[in-house]
Formats: C-alpha cells, sequence, structure tokens
C-alpha cells in the first residue's frame, strides 16, 4: 500500500509527529506562529480520547502539562516568545522534578511582543539558559515539514527517555511553510516509553538513582504515592538542604545528558570533506545555507555546512574538530549573534569565526551568505 | 523541470490567493510526485491589506524555501501589481487582473490581461471562486503541472457540493488564457 502523503504546513506535521509519538495530552495558549499546533490537535486529541486544554495562559498550560504527564500522559505544549518567557519558571521546575514533555517554541521577532508574523530565531540561547539555575537541556532545530514531523517524535523519545524537557525551535518560516509529508507506519518509527517502576508502591522513591541515571517515573493516581516539589530533594522526593545530597542530584540531573551525547547529539554534514569555509546553520535558515554552498561550489569555493538538528547540548567536540579544519566557520542566524557565541567559544580562535544577522522580520538569503563568504575567505 | 520555478499569487487578503498557492502545491508534490514548497506573507490583518502566496516547484529537492525572482506571477489588483509584480525573472509571465490593474507594471516579462473576477461572476456565476480561475489561468500560462493534475488537486480539495463549480471556475480560467495566448 502507498504511503500517506499530504502537504501540510511546520506546525501541522509538528502535530502529526506529536500524535505518532502517542502525545495524548495538549495545554497551551495560542500565539502567532505557533497556533496551527495547538489548532489540529484540539481536532485530534479529542478523536483518540486524548486531552486538549486551552488555560487561561502560557504559565498555567506549562503546569497542566507538568501535571498531566505525572498522571502518565504524553504531553505537549506550543507558543512563541512571548509565551516562552512566561513558560521559564516552570520549565524549570519540570527540569528539577524531571517531567518528561515536550514545549515547542516557534520562534518569531522579539524582544517582547515584536514582530507576532515576522520569524526570528533569537530565543535560541533562552532556551539553553532562560530558566534559572544550573540545569541540563535538550533543544532539537529541525528545518523541514518532514524533519519537523520525525523530530517531533524524536523530542518525545528523548524526553521519556531521559525524563525531563524537551524543546523543540521552530521558526516561523519553516512552521508557516508547506511541503509534502510521508507519514509514517504504526511501528515504523521508534516509540520510547518512560520507563516504570518494577518496585512496590511502599519502596518506591521517585528520584532513586543508584539504578541509573534516570530513575523510573510512577505513574500518579496508579497507588503510587509520591511527592513532587521545586525544592532540592533526596530520592524519596521531599526536600533536602543537605550539601552532598544537593551537590549530587544536581550534577546528576546534568550527568543523564552530558554522559549520552551520542544518543542525543544528531548533525546534519553537508561537503565537508575537504571543506574550508563552513556554514553553521539550523532551521531554515540552514535552507539558505545549502543553497549558498551549492553556488560557491559552482564557483569553486570549497564550502559546505554543518547543521545541528540537537543544537543543546551544544556539538562542542565536533564543531571543535571543524574549526581546527576550516578557515572559516560562517554562522547566519536571524537574531544578532547566539549560536555564533557557541561557535567562538568552541573554535578557540582557531579559525575565523563570522556572524550574519538579521532581525528585521525577513529571512536570510542565500546572497548574503555568499557574500560574508566571500568577505571572509 | 530540474531548475526550480517561482510562481507568486498576489492580491487582497480574503481572495483565496492562499489557498490558490496550496492547491498548486498539492497539485505538484502529491498529484505529480514532484518537489514543492508553499509560503505565504501576511499582515496581521485577517482581510484587505496585500497578501501574496508563493510556490516553488522542482525536480529535486527545494532548499531556499522563499521566491527569489519569480517565474511567473499574478496580481489580482493594483496594490499588489505595484508591491509584487517587480522581482520577475527576465522572459518571465505576468497575469493580471484586467479590471482591477489599470497601471500595468512594465518589464521584460509578458503580460497576459484577463478579468479574473469578473469572469468569475459573470461566467462561473460566483466570485468566491476567483482564486480557482486564477488558479487555472496560472497553469495555462505556465505549465508548471498539467492541467489534470491542477483541476484533481482543485477537486480534493473543495466540498462535494462545491464541485462542479470549482470545476467551471477552473475549466474557465485555464481556456480564458489559452484564448489570450493564442490573440497574443
Amino acid at each position: 500500500m502507498a504511503k500517506k502523503v499530504a502537504l501540510m504546513q511546520g506546525n501541522e506535521a509538528c502535530a502529526q509527529g506529536a500524535l505518532y509519538a502517542g502525545c495524548d495530552f495538549f495545554a497551551g495558549y495560542p500565539i502567532t506562529p505557533s497556533t496551527e499546533v495547538a489548532e489540529v490537535l484540539s481536532i485530534e486529541l479529542p478523536k483518540i480520547g486524548g486531552k486538549f486544554i486551552q488555560m487561561e495562559d502560557e504559565i498555567g498550560a506549562t503546569a497542566a502539562l507538568i501535571g498531566a504527564a505525572l498522571t502518565g500522559a504524553k504531553a505537549l505544549d506550543s507558543t512563541s516568545g512571548p509565551g516562552m518567557s512566561l513558560k521559564q519558571e516552570l520549565l524549570g521546575y519540570a527540569c528539577i522534578a524531571e517531567i518528561p514533555c515536550v514545549i515547542v517554541n516557534v520562534q518569531r521577532g522579539g524582544p517582547s511582543t515584536g514582530m507576532p508574523t515576522g520569524p526570528g530565531q533569537s530565543d535560541m540561547q533562552q532556551a539553553m539558559w532562560g530558566t534559572h539555575g544550573d540545569h541540563a537541556a535538550i533543544v532539537l532545530t529541525p528545518a523541514s515539514c518532514q524533519e519537523i514531523y520525525e523530530e517531533t517524535v524524536r523530542a518525545f523519545n528523548l524526553a521519556e527517555k531521559y525524563r525531563m524537557p524537551v524543546q523543540i525551535q521552530l521558526d516561523e518560516i519553516c512552521a508557516h511553510m508547506r511541503e509534502r509529508v510521508t507519514l509514517a507506519e504504526p511501528g515504523e518509527l521508534e516509540i520510547i516509553n518512560r520507563e516504570k517502576p518494577s518496585v512496590s508502591p511502599a519502596d518506591y522513591k521517585p528520584y532513586d538513582a543508584t539504578k541509573g541515571m534516570v530513575p523510573p517515573l510512577a505513574t500518579y493516581g496508579s497507588g503510587y504515592r509520591f511527592h513532587v516539589t521545586g525544592l532540592n530533594k533526596a530520592a524519596d522526593g521531599f526536600p533536602t538542604t543537605k550539601a552532598e545530597l544537593v551537590d549530587a542530584e544536581e550534577r546528576r540531573q546534568i550527568d543523564k545528558v552530558m554522559f549520552n551525547l551520542a544518543d542525543i547529539q544528531k548533525n546534519e554534514e553537508y561537503l565537508l570533506d575537504d571543506a574550508e569555509v563552513i556554514l553553521f546553520a539550523y532551521g531554515s535558515t540552514s535552507r539558505s545555507a545549502r543553497y549558498a554552498v551549492n553556488e560557491l561550489r559552482k564557483e569553486g569555493v570549497k564550502a559546505g555546512m554543518f547543521r545541528p538538528l540537537t543544537m543543546w547540548p551544544f556539538p562542542d567536540d565536533r564543531v571543535a574538530e571543524l574549526s581546527k579544519q576550516a578557515k572559516a566557520i560562517v554562522c547566519p542566524e536571524m537574531n544578532l549573534g547566539q549560536m555564533v557565541r557557541e561557535v567562538q567559544r568552541v573554535a578557540q580562535g582557531r579559525c575565523t569565526v563570522a556572524h550574519i544577522g538579521r532581525v528585521d522580520g525577513e529571512p536570510i538569503n542565500p546572497g548574503q551568505i555568499i557574500d560574508k563568504v566571500k568577505e571572509v575567505l | 523541470m530540474a531548475q526550480r520555478y517561482e510562481i507568486r499569487f498576489s492580491g487582497a487578503g480574503g481572495q483565496g490567493l492562499i489557498t490558490a498557492g496550496i492547491i498548486l502545491a498539492e497539485a505538484a508534490s502529491i498529484v505529480e510526485s514532484k518537489y514543492a514548497v508553499q509560503s505565504q506573507s501576511y499582515g496581521p490583518e485577517a482581510r484587505g491589506g496585500a497578501s501574496k502566496s508563493e510556490v516553488i516547484i522542482s525536480d529535486e529537492p527545494i532548499d531556499y524555501p522563499k521566491a527569489t525572482i519569480v517565474d511567473a506571477c499574478l496580481a489580482m489588483t493594483q496594490v499588489a501589481a505595484d508591491k509584487y509584480a517587480n522581482g520577475i525573472k527576465p522572459g518571465g509571465v505576468l497575469l493580471i487582473d484586467s479590471d482591477f490593474v489599470k497601471n500595468v507594471p512594465q518589464g521584460d516579462f509578458k503580460v497576459v490581461q484577463i478579468p479574473i473576477m469578473r469572469t468569475a461572476k459573470e461566467d462561473v456565476g460566483r466570485e468566491i471562486v476567483a482564486n480557482v480561475v486564477a488558479l487555472g489561468a496560472m497553469i495555462a500560462l505556465t505549465d508548471v503541472v498539467s492541467r489534470e493534475a491542477g483541476e484533481k488537486a482543485v477537486l480534493a480539495k473543495v466540498p462535494e457540493a462545491f464541485i462542479d463549480l470549482n470545476k467551471k471556475a477552473y475549466s474557465i480560467g485555464f481556456e480564458k488564457v489559452k484564448e489570450a495566448l493564442a490573440q497574443q
């Protein structure tokens, strides 16, 4: 049988990916340019017995997300910059309480209300550092409708596997453009579900890491009673200020990500073997970068592209290697210099690192990238 | 068609031009299995204002998703013609609604003039299908997908009760352009 294909927006592909992954709960508050994610799920979730809630605001939405996830739901929330700013407190709560959930940020212009219908990539550092305190973050940056579909499935898998919030950073361009998406058959893509406790309710400790870095998560309402708090806590979930316990917990919650980089990180490398100038690009901007690479190659310029699909944790090791190989790394981004800071940090002056920034609501076009490459070479 | 072919539909918000772009992209990428990307830009207002929808079609995967310099452009209003009919490739084509675009953009491209809104109202019977008239016309003008693929995509999009109306709109739009081209 022919596979199901459909022309759909990036936002619709995100909703479809969530459904494939087993998402059965959505809480959110509508905001351009993310609203179609909610729109699709408001239609589809009731059909499969799932729940859709439009909350009173973005803060309430993430609170609902956390509550639902604790009852065993695979929960999704979508928003844009102004909403993401409001969610930061609850995002931190999901980090420390280790709540598996997925939050989509369709980036637009900013700060504040900014330009609601214009694209941006200016929440990239916020995705890592927006909520206070040391914590790990997993942030995915797909660039096509097909990829948004598949990466949304991966986001749920990572959230479930590592028991933590995962963010998908889209931008208005890839969220609103339409492309053909081939929908996966049941069983075709891997689906990971959180590990449930193997001990009895009496013996269950929600943060017991003696058997692994990711403690099993019991489901509220299934007979397991446990305490959830935003305070630093001991293995039993109750608050503690004991220095050695707090230190160990803080470190474990970061190490569970940093010790599993090979499983979490994902990049595309395009024509890098002999590349002298490397474009570091992501999201819709990477599509301009690919166009630029192809044009530059026609002119004999040895150009290539490194494209992270997992932006955080940042691909330090690979970018460090590339900084030894390349004469220059050029970072086009719809912001005034965010991920380029990470490239500079990792490159440590081994090659030229240049930035192309744009915040006028227009995409970075291939011509701008080509001009910059010629300038730095 | 290995190279990317870019089409822009422009007019006023509410005229259904984003839908026309979506249907063309479906004709190309679903019916004909080519690659297509459709995008749009619009202001905060739901109706009125200038609206544009762009479709890029290629035999190869499409990287940059926005139009660069278009091969073909439709302008339904004077505002749209003034704003969006400037970036047309040398040798490209421009279709305008001759009742609304009086100040015809000049350039190294072919201009075809049809009273699109009036055709929808008088020949088809409903002004609301002007976007489908325009779509039929643009497909006739560009040959970017087959006539049949375009019709199939239109009919897949509309409710049962409006199939005949849209079939007629598509067909009349297509024929009008073929007649206009024959006279040129």
